[in-house]
């Protein structure tokens, strides 16, 4: 999964442009990455500004409670 | 506003804006729609334009150029300063500002219509063919149809996306981008200084552009292929914590540019696209101001003569394709070649080849001069790279 940090985006479309299954909507001050999303990474590589991040400590947790339950 | 339109033209970048002005030009309606409040802002630019560029799309006007760039610098990766004469040629430092919002003026002087913080979420597409846009103004929406769209919605192009093209580029030819407006440094304006090498922008350069001999436009563009181990902004951040410690940041603009060739297809039944948008960037320099502008005229002239003849079909728009890979994207394809042999140059070799260049003395340092004299010792791709950055 990966997470946006809007406050960091300058709304640019990079992430948009390199998308290869067309996830990330951009809105006029927002970004929001859809369901569709394949985990690729492309887009988090190639934004100048960090703005795009795994949520990797999230995934964790999930994953834990998944083997809890 | 009305509720149709011949053409919708979506994007006020100089591409958008001479569409917008071609089409109008030729007799027909146009809805130029532009989604932030103001065209020419935020400027995602580092601003430099070649003089001779310009004057083939557009007479320069003196209020657009902030300063005149005589002759450029190029930095090896250690360290050394190659300076080009380049001769009578010249380049600008534009203000983009000011020359997106005279481009667009202009549009409206040949009846284009203009609709700012007009926000297009979707096109009108009922049976494959695109038939115009739905957009979001201050609150409400509305559909707007038209015989025919032209996306200029730059590098994301959502417009191509919703039409069913393949606008997706390998992420080696996407180059990620960071700039700042330096102040409180001190620059030669006359220069504008290019510095390549692995650890300064690796599969790019980072650009010094002076507006004046205290201010400029610093920044950088490194490949997609290498952002996934180091951001623009790291690269960024160390280049000007080097060289100019001191300076206070006036502006800081993200982009993405497409060093790529032309998209494939560049028309659908009722659908064009213009600019960064169809990839019609300069593969090396990255530059596109000049080029969107050329395909934008195709563009709008095709869209008016289709619409006269009431066959606006992806067959009939193809003309635009063609004639925009008779003027420019054949050039690309050629330039392309070039940047992929270039971006194989290791560090060593561009040490080298700034140590040929710098054996004929700066004078004589043309380009026709630099390129005889690299041919005899070694045939070096450098030169290819000089001469791209020359011509457009």
């Amino acid at each position: 999964m990966i997470e946006v940090i809007n406050d960091k985006c300058d709304f640019c479309g990079v992430c948009v442009a390199v998308c290869p299954v067309d996830s990330i909507d951009l809105f006029e001050a927002r970004i929001e990455i859809k369901q569709n999303c394949i985990d690729c990474m492309l887009c988090v590589w190639i934004c100048p500004v960090e703005t795009l991040a795994p949520i990797e400590k999230l995934q964790e947790v999930e994953c834990e409670t998944a083997m809890i339950v | 506003m009305r509720d149709s339109y011949d053409c919708i033209v979506v994007g006020g970048g100089p591409g958008g804006a001479w569409a917008a002005k071609h089409a109008a030009e030729n007799g027909v309606s146009v809805l130029l729609l532009e989604k932030d409040r103001e065209v020419g802002i935020p400027v995602r630019c580092a601003e430099a334009v070649s003089e001779k560029g310009l004057k083939t799309v557009v007479e320069p006007q003196p209020r657009w150029i902030s300063n005149i760039i005589e002759g450029f610098v190029i930095v090896s990766p250690d360290g050394r300063e190659v300076a080009i004469d380049t001769g009578k040629e010249r380049g600008y430092m534009l203000d983009r500002k000011i020359f997106d919002y005279d481009l667009v003026q202009m549009a409206t002087m040949n009846g284009v219509e203009v609709m700012t913080k007009a926000y297009v979420y979707d096109l009108i597409k009922p049976n494959g063919t695109v038939e115009g846009v739905r957009v979001q103004h201050m609150g409400e929406h509305h559909d707007i149809r038209a015989r025919i769209v032209i996306g200029a919605d730059g590098v994301e192009s959502r417009v191509g996306r919703w039409a069913g093209l393949r606008t997706n580029i390998k992420m080696k030819d996407m180059e990620s981008c960071l700039q700042m407006t330096l102040s409180n440094i001190k620059v030669d304006p006359k220069y504008i200084y290019f510095y390549l090498g692995r650890d300064v922008a690796p599969g790019g350069y980072l650009w010094i552009f002076p507006k004046n001999e205290r201010v400029a436009n610093v920044g950088l563009g490194i490949s997609g292929e290498y952002a996934r181990y180091k951001s623009a902004k790291e690269y960024l951040k160390e280049f000007i914590g080097r060289h100019f410690p001191n300076a206070a940041v006036l502006y800081t603009v993200v982009g993405g540019v497409p060093c790529a060739t032309t998209l494939k297809k560049i028309v659908a039944d009722g659908l064009m696209l213009v600019g960064d948008a169809a990839h019609q960037v300069n593969p090396i320099s990255g530059g596109g101001i000049t080029t969107a502008m050329i395909a934008g005229k195709i563009a709008g002239g095709v869209a008016a003569k289709a619409i006269a003849e009431d066959d606006v079909s992806e067959n009939r728009l193809s003309q635009y394709a063609r004639d925009w890979h008779k003027a420019e994207g054949k050039n690309h394809e050629r330039t392309y070649k070039i940047k992929q042999a270039v971006y194989k140059l290791t560090d060593e070799d561009l040490n080298k080849t700034a140590d040929t260049i710098l054996s004929v003395p700066l004078e004589k340092r043309t380009l026709a001069n630099i390129f005889r004299t690299a041919l005899f010792r070694h045939p070096s791709l450098i030169l290819d790279v000089v001469k791209v950055f020359m011509t457009k």
